[in-house]
């Protein structure tokens, strides 16, 4: 088998890029059932302290803005490593991965400021399905870090030319869809109370 | 051959694109929480909320994620699970009694 | 690794040995190791049944305790359905799905080895338990709040979540793998609508886990988190519903079944037109059939909560669509004796599984469309009627697919027949034995004796069947001693196959048995769904490679990975949070040397 016949696919579609898509639809049904948990909980917790007394809208807003703006960082950075511009690449991935870590701080303070108001992971049924649904995605966020940090360093090695592209753009469909799956939980959990 | 990201075999958005689609995700967001303050909207929250993330779901699916220029089955393999699991989450609350019906 | 052209002994690479196995990434040495490991725990939980129906062949026996036998249902169920089946059916993906569609391996081969390992480990891990006895209690579908740390308050579910959620993984990888493996690496020429229905029912089964598993991952989590941390997910005290863990544990366990079923359905249809000599009927429709099954299956899961009290809107609804799944299925069956009506049928040991799994899949969906009516399902459900149902349908339907399948493709395998004669013997007696075992199961449930008891009372009147029952399922033991056997036997001194011991039609059968490491001398041009049957022959494939193929080394990184799982899973279970955290390290840091290892797979 030839090195070009290595990469023949029956659809002419990559790979990984398949593997992935695949993946993300697996985690629709993983973030489904999360929220969904969520959902059918809401407004049964007998006691403690209740999403209208303790979600910060406007801390969150921010947040959502930050984690929004990463994916247009994220988006510039696939451009930038397609058409092999080392400079920009780094800035790119660089940025997405602060931004990244921007949001999982906002999320650490979220989480200890609701500790300290009397709102655990154990407490009612409110903070069982909120921090357990918050800290799976920003579980998956912080994983998504560690990937962007990865390329950035590959690319700092001079190993992340456009023929590496495939790996940015398969990094950028997971950070996507983190994202997307906050557009949800930011409307369904904080807006819709 | 492999599908290179930057030689898609749609056509490809530009910078002015993402940077276009990145501002309306901000307005969008600025009227979801505006819209969350308004007393007035109470009655719609609910619907008129999803509705805007529903569009800025789709937004940053079809061009953050390329899916509106890649193979249709991309498109499949997303959208397949994606109403499974919107299937189940509507199955669950009807089965917990949040449609006003007792299960 | 390159290996030059195999002139001699084209699967004598110099590859032998212990560790050879451990870095293995070809599919069909992998295919072979699920294969042994999933035999192992099959005759494991065979052993788990043995012991329960000798505590049930007389009434208020007392060869086990009630302790006991709670450990023995639940171990017997957990490890047929995930340590038997599914990799027995892995066995096939694994081997057969790259040969047919003309690959030379699947899309991630280094993937492929960490989905069994860790199976193997977790199937370990699961066993493990007994070794502390507290295997798990908790029956295979855990129902909170029994399985709660308050009634379950020892290491017993701990084992049986954190097993499970091991296992998920390995399933997850797997599914990920075969997809990609099935879109992307057809042969030219084969086209979707002309791939093996074998292949086809493993596609669509690789569907129906990445999307079922995930929901099962998340209910065991919020078990986990309730025994581990104190969350309140399954907590009535905190307001919490029972029935949540219900609806997501059925969610996935339903479709799970059809996971379970489909792949020997795939092999019934592959088995059933070679030996009839006559492709089979209705191509078509078995796929959109198989692909109606998989979509519809996620409709019903609520037929197995009959009981509970739904209300007559759910229990209409779901009654409505689990008749309605009848449909896709009788009509392979339909398709299935279509096949051979009017075809030359020569009666091997694996047409004669292919066809009792017909006869037995049907009595077993007979009585399952049965439970498809709620008030009738009021009676039947957790009795014994739907012991027998689902034996009738994992026993009798895909064990017996998966016997068809080694009768089938164990030539191709290890280049040798299994004999025939032996193989009849296999047959019949293990007819006899399961319908012995399984059919008075359904009087004995409608007579009122209910699942999952340690004993009865003679007044129930069930003592004869019960002891029939008995009989019935020693004597399948009897029948698996003459398959062993047969196997070891057969494995040095069979008959040799050669290439196309069946003159099947698909494309596994163009190769040597067994294949050389790279499966064909070139990738194959396709011009029809039956290469090797059609009027239009294909180019011949040469004997000898042209040009030397490539065929990648191993890794030791997959095991690793796999070691790093099972090692967070074992320091869960020891609550011992160095041990997680260690084992995690070690889980990360092989996940980055396997993706910067040179590897051309």
């Amino acid at each position: 088998m030839t090195p070009a016949a290595a990469h023949y696919t029956s659809t002419g579609l990559d790979n990984k890029k398949l593997a992935f898509w695949a993946f993300i639809g697996s985690e629709c049904l993983l973030f489904g059932s999360l929220i969904s948990t969520y959902l059918v909980y809401k407004g049964r917790s007998v006691s403690g302290p209740t999403p209208h007394e303790i979600l910060n809208i406007p801390v969150t807003s921010v947040s959502t803005f930050d984690l929004l703006m990463s994916s247009l960082a994220m988006v510039l950075a696939l451009a930038a490593v397609s058409r092999g511009d080392k400079v920009w690449a780094r800035f790119w991935l660089g940025t997405t991965a602060f931004l990244g870590l921007v949001f999982l701080g906002f999320q650490y303070y979220e989480f200890t400021s609701f500790v300290r108001e009397g709102l655990t992971i154990k407490t009612n049924l409110f903070g069982s399905t909120f921090f357990t649904l918050t800290g799976t995605h920003g579980a998956h966020v912080a994983v998504g870090v560690l990937l962007l940090l990865t390329l950035l360093v590959r690319s700092f090695q001079g190993k992340l030319g456009p023929e590496k592209a495939i790996n940015v753009e398969v990094t950028g469909l997971y950070w996507h869809f983190v994202d997307v799956v906050w557009i949800v939980i930011f409307t369904v959990v904080y807006l819709i109370q | 051959m492999s599908d290179h990201a930057g030689n898609a075999s749609g056509s490809h958005p530009g910078t002015g694109t993402y940077l276009a689609i990145a501002a309306v995700l901000l307005i969008i967001t600025i009227v979801e929480v505006g819209v969350f303050y308004v007393p007035a909207f109470k009655p719609i929250l609910a619907p008129v909320l999803l509705t805007l993330s529903g569009v800025k779901f789709s937004l940053v699916v079809m061009f953050y994620m390329h899916l509106k220029f890649d193979h249709p089955l991309f498109r499949m393999i997303f959208t397949l699970p994606l109403l499974l699991a919107l299937g189940v989450a509507i199955a669950l609350m009807f089965l917990f009694g949040a449609f006003g019906l007792n299960g | 690794m390159a290996t030059a052209t195999q002139l001699s002994a084209p699967h004598d690479s110099g590859r032998s040995g212990l560790w050879s196995w451990i870095t293995t990434t070809d599919h069909k040495r992998i295919g072979i190791l699920y294969g042994v490991s999933a035999f192992v725990f099959f005759l494991i939980g065979g052993l788990e049944a043995l012991f329960i129906r000798l505590q049930l062949a007389r009434p208020d026996n007392t060869l086990v305790s009630a302790e006991t036998f709670n450990q023995l249902f639940t171990m017997h169920g957990t490890t047929m359905v995930f340590l038997a089946i599914m990799p027995l059916s892995a066995a096939f993906f694994n081997y057969i799905v790259p040969l047919q569609i003309g690959a030379r391996d699947v899309a991630f081969p280094r993937l492929n080895a960490f989905s069994y390992w860790v199976f193997l480990l977790g199937g370990l891990f699961l066993n493990a338990s007994f070794l502390v006895g507290a295997a798990p209690n908790g029956g295979w579908f855990g129902y909170v709040n029994l399985t709660s740390r308050q009634y379950s308050p020892g290491l017993n579910i701990d084992f049986w979540v954190l097993g499970l959620l091991v296992l998920g993984i390995a399933s997850l990888a797997a599914g990920f793998n075969f997809i990609v493996t099935i879109i992307n690496l057809r042969a030219p020429g084969m086209r979707m609508m002309r791939l093996p229905v074998f292949t086809w029912m493993t596609l669509i089964t690789q569907i129906i886990v990445v999307t079922a598993f995930p929901v099962i991952t998340v209910g065991l989590v919020f078990l986990m988190f309730d025994r581990f941390f104190g969350t309140t997910f399954y907590s009535l005290a905190a307001g919490g519903d029972l029935l949540l863990w219900q609806h997501l544990f059925w969610l996935f366990g339903h479709p799970e079944v059809y996971i379970l079923i489909l792949p020997a359905m795939g092999i019934v249809s592959e088995v059933l037109p070679t030996f009839s000599r006559k492709p089979l009927f209705g191509y078509a429709v078995v796929v959109y059939s198989g692909a109606l099954i998989g979509f519809m299956g996620w409709g019903v899961w609520a037929h197995h909560m009959f009981a509970v009290g739904l209300g007559p809107i759910a229990d209409s609804v779901f009654g409505a669509t689990t008749m309605l799944i009848a449909i896709p299925t009788g009509v392979k069956i339909f398709n299935w004796l279509a096949t051979m009506w009017g075809g030359q049928v020569r009666f091997t040991t694996a047409m004669l599984f292919a066809m009792g799994f017909i006869a037995m899949f049907v009595i077993g969906g007979l009585s399952g469309v049965m439970h498809s009516n709620p008030p009738a399902d009021l009676q039947q459900t957790d009795t014994y009627f739907v012991v027998a149902h689902l034996h009738y349908v994992l026993f009798g339907g895909a064990i017996q697919g998966l016997f068809a399948g080694i009768y089938y493709w164990f030539p191709k395998m290890t280049g040798r027949l299994l004999n025939e004669k032996l193989g009849k013997v296999h047959f019949w007696v293990t007819f006899l034995g399961m319908n012995l075992a399984f059919f008075p199961m359904h009087f004995i449930g409608l007579l009122g004796m209910p699942r999952r008891i340690y004993t009865y009372r003679p007044e129930l009147g069930v003592e004869t069947m019960n002891l029939v029952s008995t009989i019935g399922a020693h004597i399948i033991a009897v029948a698996l001693l003459v398959f062993i056997y047969n196997v070891w036997r057969s494995w040095r001194r069979g008959e040799v196959a050669g290439n196309d011991p069946w003159e099947g039609a698909t494309l596994e059968w163009t190769i040597p048995s067994p294949p050389p490491d790279y499966n064909f001398t070139v990738i194959p041009e396709v011009v029809s769904r039956l290469p090797r049957w059609s009027v239009t022959q294909m180019k011949a494939i040469p004997d000898v490679p042209p040009e030397p193929i490539h065929v990648p080394g191993g890794s030791y990184w997959p095991v690793v990975a796999a070691l790093g799982i099972i090692g967070m899973a074992t320091g869960a279970v020891a609550h011992a949070l160095w041990i997680v955290l260690l084992s995690g390290a070690v889980l990360i840091f092989s996940i980055y040397r396997w993706a910067f290892e040179p590897f051309e797979g």
